[in-house]
């Protein structure tokens, strides 16, 4: 427990806080939530330039906040990336970070400004200031001077969220590869999902300051720990059901929808006649052909209506209306929507494989606090 | 040409203008980035000589200044000479109708430098006054320069506060603008017309270096 970052942070006011956060050296940590969720105040609780009203922030075992402590962000080892970058505009790219580089020896500044420079594939650009570079190069001379500190953290606030797509592209590729050489807890603060499924160890998911889910990215969005997270992952086909049976010896439960009884994998701690909510991703729907058997098409089978039938490139967005209001959303390939002849307006029948059913606990149900997936 | 009295507006304008670079950068930072009660007011406060006539704070400060009043009977009882009507009493009221002409283009300065780079230098491990040495300084610098010519060329341009609480005593309290107006009330127009052509191109030179600041400011 003593390595790495730990966060525990409370407040109710100016946003309310209730959340923690766990990182250890080498990982990469994303906060994710929408904006307001309170993602950019946990950053800055922990670089000590925001103070909660109540909780704890330990580095690597140091102390930096409980209440009684408060150190000042100058003691605390911390690299913080702002998302505007808050490059010094009077000072060149060597400037900038050689000015962070306080604690080296005056006649080693320049060697290390120029190291990093060189780490964040900016060598050649040196003098110039930071109005003279793209933005891109902005957002690498201020991940530089974070690093100029040789922190024992590195916060990342949205760092890529002004840049443009095929920047954005190269930068993430950047860090990915930068973790390889700074072996830190890094806290990475995004909104955006795909970049924290594509950078990140681990994830925690806030609304409105509150930790609801921490886990691998993939284990979230695959079992979201309530309709909420699920919501706020913006994953399809989230609906409600009510529970009929538990088989925990065949690894089932079963689910009443629509009118239809859905086997689904087993998950305990649910009671028969209980609301829950559930999800299936998209790749776990299967769209029976209507010229031949498919594969597992007796696994919960569900008939409905093609409601939309949208071809975009080489997949084919589809949804089925299975009850009112009850629609099942599923990609499948164009070429497969033209042998099948999808149109709306058609019936359609797909199996919903009982291994991508995931139950989980309605919204406003209590359950426990932010469950670990 | 009234050489004693040009050296005594030049030393009152380097006094004022040295002794309102702390103090006005202080209360300049305070005002742009403190929050407090009632800041309107105090800037309210700051900018009175604007816009209060000459004579009404020169009435003020001689009050303030004189021998029936605290400040003057202690300056009376360690310098053991009044303060009114001397240059340190001058230097004093120059101070106080300066006050805008120093405050308000560094405030203007230092709310123009946003509030993550100050935090960024933190971050980056720069103390509280290594940050204003280092980062805020440098940024504010043409809204201090501004503030000081602005200061120079207003003090050695003042006439009424000057003539109300330093009178026109040679070699003590009497300026140069003092001093034109006694050569116009001698007929001496030979000497009241090269000082004012003197105080003329002073004064543009001054305001150019202000406009120059500030223009390169917006360039950059």
């Amino acid at each position: 427990m003593s390595d790495g970052l730990h966060a525990r942070l409370e407040q109710e006011a100016p946003i309310p806080l209730a959340a923690e956060l766990h990182c250890a050296p080498g990982e990469l940590a994303a906060l994710v939530g929408p904006s307001g969720s309170g993602k950019t105040t946990i950053l800055r609780c922990i670089a000590g330039l925001h103070r909660p009203r109540a909780g704890e922030v330990r580095c690597n075992g140091a102390l930096w906040y409980d209440g009684s402590v408060d150190l000042p962000p100058q003691r605390r080892s911390v690299g913080l990336v702002f998302q505007s970058y808050a490059l010094f505009p009077h000072l060149s790219a060597l400037g900038n970070v050689m000015l962070a580089a306080g604690h080296v020896a005056p006649g080693q500044r320049e060697a290390k400004g120029r190291a990093l420079l060189e780490l964040v594939n900016l060598a050649g650009l040196e003098e110039r200031r930071p109005a003279q570079l793209s933005g891109g190069q902005q957002q690498r001379v201020a991940l530089a001077r974070a690093l100029a500190r040789d922190p024992e953290a590195l916060l990342l606030d949205e760092p890529f969220a002004a840049v443009d797509r095929v920047t954005r592209r190269k930068l993430q590729r950047e860090l990915a590869l930068l973790r390889e050489r700074v072996r830190i807890p890094i806290v990475l603060v995004t909104h955006d999902l795909d970049e924290a499924r594509l950078l990140a160890d681990s994830m925690t998911i806030l609304h409105h300051g509150k930790t609801l889910q921490r886990g691998a990215p993939e284990e979230i969005l695959a079992r979201p720990c309530s309709a909420e997270v699920a919501r706020l992952l913006d994953l399809g086909n989230l609906f409600e059901a009510v529970v009929r049976e538990q088989r925990p010896e065949s690894n089932r439960t079963l689910l009443e929808w629509a009118g239809f009884t859905l086997e689904a994998k087993h998950a305990p701690g649910f009671s028969p006649g209980e609301s829950v909510s559930w999800v299936v991703a998209p790749e776990y729907v299967i769209l029976h052909r209507r010229d031949r058997p498919s594969q597992g098409e007796r696994e919960n089978p569900v008939r409905g209506v093609v409601q939309e039938c949208v071809s975009m490139g080489e997949t084919t967005s589809v949804s089925i209306r299975v009850a009112a209001q009850q629609s099942i959303a599923m990609n499948i390939a164009t070429h497969h929507a033209r042998r099948n002849q999808l149109a709306a307006g058609m019936e359609a029948t797909v199996t919903l494989l009982a291994e991508g059913i995931h139950i989980m606990q309605r919204d406003g149900a209590q359950r426990g606090h932010a469950a670990r997936a | 040409m009234d050489w004693t009295a040009l050296r005594l507006s030049l030393e009152l304008a380097g006094w004022t203008a040295l002794l309102l670079l702390p103090l006005g950068t202080w209360i300049a930072r305070e005002l742009a980035w403190r929050r407090i009660a009632g800041k309107a007011w105090l800037e309210a406060l700051v900018a009175l000589p604007l816009v209060l006539p000459p004579t009404v704070l020169g009435y003020y400060l001689l009050t303030a200044f004189g021998g029936a009043s605290w400040l003057g009977q202690a300056y009376q009882s360690v310098a053991g000479r009044p303060l009114a009507f001397s240059f340190e009493g001058l230097l004093l009221a120059s101070i106080v109708f300066n006050l805008p002409f120093a405050v308000q283009p560094m405030q203007r300065a230092f709310e123009a430098i946003p509030h993550d780079v100050r935090e960024a230098a933190w971050v980056s491990g720069l103390s509280r006054w290594s940050t204003f040495r280092r980062v805020e300084l440098p940024l504010a610098w043409p809204g201090i320069v501004s503030s000081l010519v602005l200061t120079v060329a207003h003090t050695v341009g003042e006439f009424g506060v000057v003539l109300m609480m330093g009178g026109n005593i040679p070699g003590e309290t009497r300026t140069i603008s003092i001093a034109i107006y006694d050569r116009v009330q001698a007929f001496d127009e030979h000497a009241a017309g090269t000082m004012s052509a003197m105080l003329l191109a002073f004064s543009l030179v001054a305001i150019g270096i202000v406009y120059a600041l500030s223009d390169q400011r917006r360039r950059s």
